[in-house]
């Protein structure tokens, strides 16, 4: 099965993946990329989507976790990570076992 | 814990028997199963980390490369540099199982590569090259990055879905069925030890 990618985000930190082939949407705010999101969702299998969008919409993206796809990935935007990656392994390994195996504090 | 309300006979007591068989032998297989893939989770868990470790620090470098790439173009003119992307990348998209939980497994089909970079090497500084270059180099693994993690996050739903029935199990079904059975027997004797009095107080009648 062919899938399609997708990078959400503003739009200095998208520009180069979209050199790269990703298909980018720029979103300024969290509203207008949940709005893009919830259109991408049908046509496009995995979608990129920047930390500082991803925040905001953790209650809406939680609805693309019983399914397979599409994948949704926040990464970093241009002003480096925020942590957010480790928060939500953290939430994830919390809720699976209970204890913290990774981070230790 | 409350008693099933059932009649208290042989028939009953019959059935009740083959559920808690039932329910016993599901506990322990699901409780198996928890293991397991508590397990999995872990190993898959330390991956993910050690991925979106690597994947932060790589687009983090490559997209600061970028900015200062772009600083030195005009704004409009980068934007339209960049507006007709020459290659395109997509993805093949399967499913896996991880303890039959289906999950999402990726691979990038390899991209048809038209001749390089999508603007003309008038237009942007060759910095930008290699952050174009980098990024996509690291597409891949950014696939699997995101292959791991939404496995990671299908993985926890399931882990916790599964220990609600194990514990649904433990601490309320099984119990309840004890419970009722040993309430039926109890029953049953009673009736019995009824039936042998009645049946002396006639005899010494007779």
């Amino acid at each position: 099965m062919q899938g399609k990618m997708a990078i959400v985000g503003d739009g200095e930190s998208i520009t180069v993946f979209k050199a790269a082939g990703v298909t980018a949407f720029p979103a300024e705010n969290a509203e207008a990329a949940r709005e893009i999101i919830r259109k991408a969702a049908r046509e496009y299998k995995i979608i990129f989507l920047t930390e500082e969008l991803a925040r905001p919409l953790q209650t809406f993206l939680k609805r693309f976790d019983e399914e397979p796809y599409p994948v949704i990935l926040s990464i970093p935007s241009k002003n480096g990570a925020t942590g957010y990656g480790d928060e939500l392994l953290k939430s994830a390994m919390e809720r699976a076992l209970g204890v913290d195996i990774l981070f230790n504090n | 814990m409350a008693r099933l309300n059932v009649n208290p006979t042989r028939m009953e007591l019959k059935k009740l028997k083959a559920r808690l068989d039932t329910a016993v032998r599901g506990h322990k297989l699901l409780k198996d199963k928890s293991d397991e893939m508590i397990r999995r989770f872990s190993v898959i868990i330390k991956e993910n980390k050690r991925l979106r470790d690597e994947v932060e620090k790589e687009l983090g470098e490559t997209l600061k490369q970028f900015s200062v790439a772009r600083s030195v173009t005009p704004a409009y003119q980068a934007e339209t540099a960049f507006a007709m992307p020459s290659v395109a990348v997509s993805a093949e998209c399967g499913t896996g199982s991880v303890m039959g939980v289906e999950v999402p497994a990726l691979s990038v089909n390899q991209t048809k590569r038209a001749e390089g970079l999508p603007y003309a090497f008038s237009e942007m500084t060759g910095e930008a090259d290699y952050s174009v270059e980098r990024a996509g180099a690291l597409i891949p693994k950014m696939l699997k990055l995101a292959e791991v993690e939404k496995t990671v996050r299908m993985l926890a739903v399931e882990i916790e879905r599964n220990k609600r029935r194990v514990n649904a199990l433990e601490y309320v079904m099984i119990p309840q069925l004890e419970e009722t059975i040993k309430y039926i027997k109890s029953k049953l004797d009673e009736n019995e030890r009824a039936a042998v009095i009645r049946l002396m107080k006639v005899k010494n009648k007779i």
